[in-house]
């Protein structure tokens, strides 16, 4: 058995590790009391609301594979690695990152996926970005580098500050490196479609999730209810028999499952915001206005809607979740100016107390994930 | 150090007993010595201690004025579950509150359709998956203790079991939770959605220890049951061809649903409880399930069976049926009474290694055991590098126990320097307080404490567990940098 063994020394001397500049930057912001917005590669740069900072500390100099052990399950990068080149790295060893993370741009990087906290397509199967999140090395507020959760598998020595830094787009502290689970990749995968409308999709998906199939994958657009799988020629025969539909070939699937992640399809392009409503998946079709895309077994709905945000909120709370403004102009911002769902007082408070333990002089992008801090 | 890492000064304020009866029934409050005695410790019992008072609350209502009353009046609060904990996460304090979640033990609902459940903290793990049964659903993680921890304290301290290799640990099974704050004040982090909005608070709750507030709902994720499930047994010759072993299955592309391993004092102890079959003359056995469909695992069990036998296994046994699976991992499953069997008391140990060093921290536990001479048996998750190290002592045989901690000790420090971590999965509690100053500096330290700060300003929940002060930390350093030659030998090491 060949075994991928990559261990670079993490050296703070190695070419590309940054973390001695971006600490002295850290510092001198700190000094002269400026906060700075952190960019990795700047593919996501539209999540969230903009950033209050004119000062940048740019992460995608701060780059490479630490370690990388195929029998480890596990990889360690500074956190301005670029995306593709660690996909590409996993690959070779026929291993993946189980989220899917969407790209949004060549110049995505691993800090950039983990800060937003978005996952792909197959979410719902192999687990998010936080669920793979080992461990961290940040910068925090105080210009100290701290260390926390590791390499391992299993690890609950002290709190999971690791875990708590996926989807906080970059407001508790910076990134430095980030150490990941991967899995093996699916030697075969199959893609099948059928046609129906939104409410039969979501009953289909709904009776899937109760089946002990490997699914990695489903999503209804435009009419086709498309379902993805993965395992064995044999298991994936039976598992064909069982739910039925027409395979895609295997470029045609490719393609199909890069676009929905990467936002391509023409649903994406319209001119209206988009909204991404987050739901308990068994949530019947919503009564909105608009177009929409439904992923993660009904537990994801895209909606290109001019539907006021309050009532967006309201429906989205009903039926269990949140609603994100995710593409949108300064003009369709709703009146509070956030994106992201309110939350309730005591955890708003409980959040913003958590943001003053790791930066409590305000400096790492102010005002991106909500407008108040 | 003090042997309860308790660094506060003790107020002790009889009267708040009067003050707890009067918002709660009578039969929720017990403060008669005879009453107390029960909790006194958890499920590590080598550290006891009587609280001031226990209150048992029906009713989430009934928790917030608890809180609300001990906040106000600073009185600190302990949680409990089941105490079932193995790190004294529970252990009470003599001038505090015991604060216990027993009375909430409802499931309140099934949702088939979404793969949910929602109960109460006190739910017991398994009762989850039997309530689910009928569904044709369960709850992933299966912890040891499944028959008796809560799902409360599962949160708690992140709790793990023989599948989450495939299936994850807690933090990956649950949704949402409701919470009581230090203040009172009940909120709720997560969703019945796949993610919420804001900081992950659910992660950070989870394996908080009682720390950062009072678990009052848990909604967990329900899985469709595999339809099919097989067990491999292999024998090893040697340790060391059963960790490359472990290695070689996992690089292959293989997740099985579990992969356990046991070394030869753990077989033989096992063996002679409940007689599983286990090979009594193997250094190392192997247990690996692999679930999934009828197709998948009939491939999958002729896969590793070579796999098992290419990297040396002397011997491969398949369950020939399902009352032969259920045996091999009870073999497994009752590890430690099986250990209480051939040695007055045991102690369990927790660390986390990357599976390469596997061969390594064996040989070098084994060179601790005959420098202590204490014996030890090991039982692995292996799958995920989590060891429990069972050290075998007895407490009645005057510095046996305090022998069988500095071993540990060692052997968690040896975790650390392999890159691993102290704690897989039993949580810090009183017990790992010093070994977290090993694994931690005075800066995340200190990063600990402030997001604890966040929460509970006042340090009024489970004060002196899971972080230890920095205080602490420079006398432990003080100590620890002449180990092996400490001025007082005989001194307990805490
Ligand atoms: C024989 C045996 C086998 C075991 N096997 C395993 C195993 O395989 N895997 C594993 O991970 N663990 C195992 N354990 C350890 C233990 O069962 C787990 O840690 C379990 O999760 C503890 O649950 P509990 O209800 O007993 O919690 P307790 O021991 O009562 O409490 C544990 C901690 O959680 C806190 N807590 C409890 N309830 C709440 C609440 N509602 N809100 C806030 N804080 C709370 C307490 O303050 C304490 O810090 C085993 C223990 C034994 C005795």
């Amino acid at each position: 058995m060949v075994q991928a063994q990559q261990e670079v020394a993490p050296s703070l001397n190695h070419p590309q590790d940054q973390q001695l500049a971006l600490v002295e930057q850290v510092q001198a912001a700190l000094a002269r009391q400026t906060p700075l917005h952190i960019q990795g590669g700047g593919s996501k740069a539209f999540y969230g609301l903009p950033v209050q900072a004119e000062d940048r500390l740019e992460l995608s100099p701060h780059r490479g594979v630490i370690a990388y052990e195929a029998s480890e399950l596990a990889i360690t990068v500074r956190a301005g690695t670029r995306l593709a080149e660690v996909q590409a790295l996993l690959a070779a060893q026929e291993q993946q990152l189980p989220f899917e993370p969407p790209h949004f741009g060549a110049n995505a990087t691993i800090g950039g996926a983990v800060a937003c906290g978005l996952s792909g397509p197959s979410r719902p199967y192999l687990g998010s970005v936080r669920d793979a999140v080992l461990g961290v090395k940040l910068i925090n507020g105080r210009g100290q580098v701290l260390s926390f959760g590791g390499r391992v598998m299993k690890n609950v020595a002290g709190y999971d500050v690791s875990r708590l830094m996926v989807g906080a787009l970059g407001t508790l502290g910076v990134l430095l490196e980030v150490s990941l689970k991967v899995v093996p990749r699916p030697k075969v995968r199959v893609t099948l479609v059928q046609t129906c409308g939104p409410q039969e999709a979501i009953a289909r998906m709904r009776h899937w999730a109760r089946l002990p199939l490997s699914f990695t994958g489903s999503a209804w657009e435009s009419g086709r209810l498309y379902a993805r799988l993965c395992g064995s020629e044999e298991a994936l025969a039976e598992a064909t028999a069982r739910i039925g539909g027409e395979p895609l070939s295997e470029e045609a699937a490719g393609r199909f499952w890069r676009d929905l992640r990467e936002h391509r399809q023409r649903f994406f392009q319209s001119p209206e915001p988009l909204w991404r409503l987050s739901v308990a998946p068994a949530t019947p079709l919503l009564e909105l206005r608009g177009e929409q895309v439904i992923e993660w077994g009904g537990a994801l709905r895209w909606y290109k809607t001019s539907v006021a945000p309050d009532e967006l909120r309201v429906i989205a709370r009903r039926a269990g979740g949140h609603a994100t403004l995710f593409h949108y102009d300064a003009s369709q911002l709703p009146h509070d100016g956030n994106v992201f769902a309110p939350l309730d007082p005591t955890t708003m408070r409980l959040t913003a107390a958590v943001k003053q333990a790791f930066d409590p002089s305000g400096m790492f992008n102010p005002g991106h994930l909500y407008r108040d801090f | 150090m003090q042997r309860i890492p308790d660094e506060r000064v003790l107020q002790p304020r009889p009267e708040i007993i009067d003050r707890l009866r009067a918002i709660l029934p009578e039969h929720c409050v017990l403060a008669s010595p005879v009453e107390l005695a029960a909790y006194e410790c958890d499920g590590l019992p080598a550290f006891r201690q009587r609280p001031m008072v226990v209150v048992l609350p029906e009713r989430i209502e009934q928790v917030q004025a608890v809180m609300r009353l001990c906040h106000a009046e600073q009185v600190p609060v302990v949680a409990r579950g089941a105490g079932t904990g193995l790190s004294g996460g529970a252990l009470p304090l003599s001038d505090g509150v015991l604060l216990s979640l027993a009375k909430f033990n409802q499931i309140l609902e099934i949702d088939a359709d979404n793969l949910r459940a929602r109960v109460q903290p006190g739910v017991r793990n398994l009762a989850i998956s039997e309530a689910a049964a009928p569904h044709g659903l369960y709850y992933a993680p299966d912890p040891s203790s499944q028959i008796a921890c809560s799902i409360g304290g599962n949160v708690a301290e992140n709790s793990g079991g023989v599948h989450c290799l495939k299936y994850g640990l807690t933090v990956h099974n649950i949704q949402h939770l409701k919470l009581v704050s230090v203040a009172g004040e009940l909120f709720e982090v997560g969703s019945e959605a796949l993610d919420a909005p804001g900081f992950d608070l659910l992660a950070l709750m989870t394996g908080s220890e009682g720390m950062l507030g009072i678990i009052v709902e848990v909604t967990v994720k329900l899985l469709p049951r595999p339809e099919r499930a097989q067990v491999l047994l292999a024998a090893f010759a040697d340790v060391a061809s059963a960790g490359a072993a472990v290695a070689d299955i996992i690089a292959a592309g293989v997740t099985p649903a579990g992969l356990e391993m046991m070394d030869n004092p753990a077989i033989c102890a096992a063996e002679d409880f409940v007689h599983a079959g286990y090979p009594r003359d193997a250094a190392a056995i192997l247990i690996c399930e692999l679930d999934g469909t009828n197709a998948e695992v009939s491939m999958e069990v002729l896969r590793v069976r070579e796999l098992l036998l290419a990297a040396g296994a002397t011997q491969v046994r398949t369950a020939k049926d399902e009352a032969e699976r259920t045996l091999f991992w009870k073999g497994r499953k009752s590890a430690f009474p099986a250990a209480g069997r051939i040695s007055p008391d045991y102690y369990c140990m927790d660390g986390t290694i990357p599976r390469r060093e596997l061969a390594h921290v064996l040989t070098r536990i084994d060179e601790l055991s005959q420098a202590y001479g204490l014996g030890v048996a090991n039982v692995f998750h292996a799958g995920d590098g989590n060891l429990h190290p069972l050290i075998l002592y007895d407490a009645n045989i005057p510095g046996e126990l305090e022998k069988a901690e500095a071993f540990g000790g060692d052997i968690l420090e040896l975790c650390v320097e392999v890159g691993g971590t102290v704690t897989g999965e039993h949580g810090v509690g009183v017990e790992k307080l010093n070994q977290m100053c090993v694994q931690f500096n005075a800066e995340e330290l200190a990063q600990f404490h402030a997001l604890k700060a966040a929460f509970d300003p006042d340090g009024l929940l489970n004060p002196g567990k899971a972080v230890p002060t920095l205080h602490r930390c420079a006398e432990f350093g003080a100590m620890h940098v002449h180990k092996g030659e400490l001025p007082f030998p005989d001194l307990p090491r805490f």
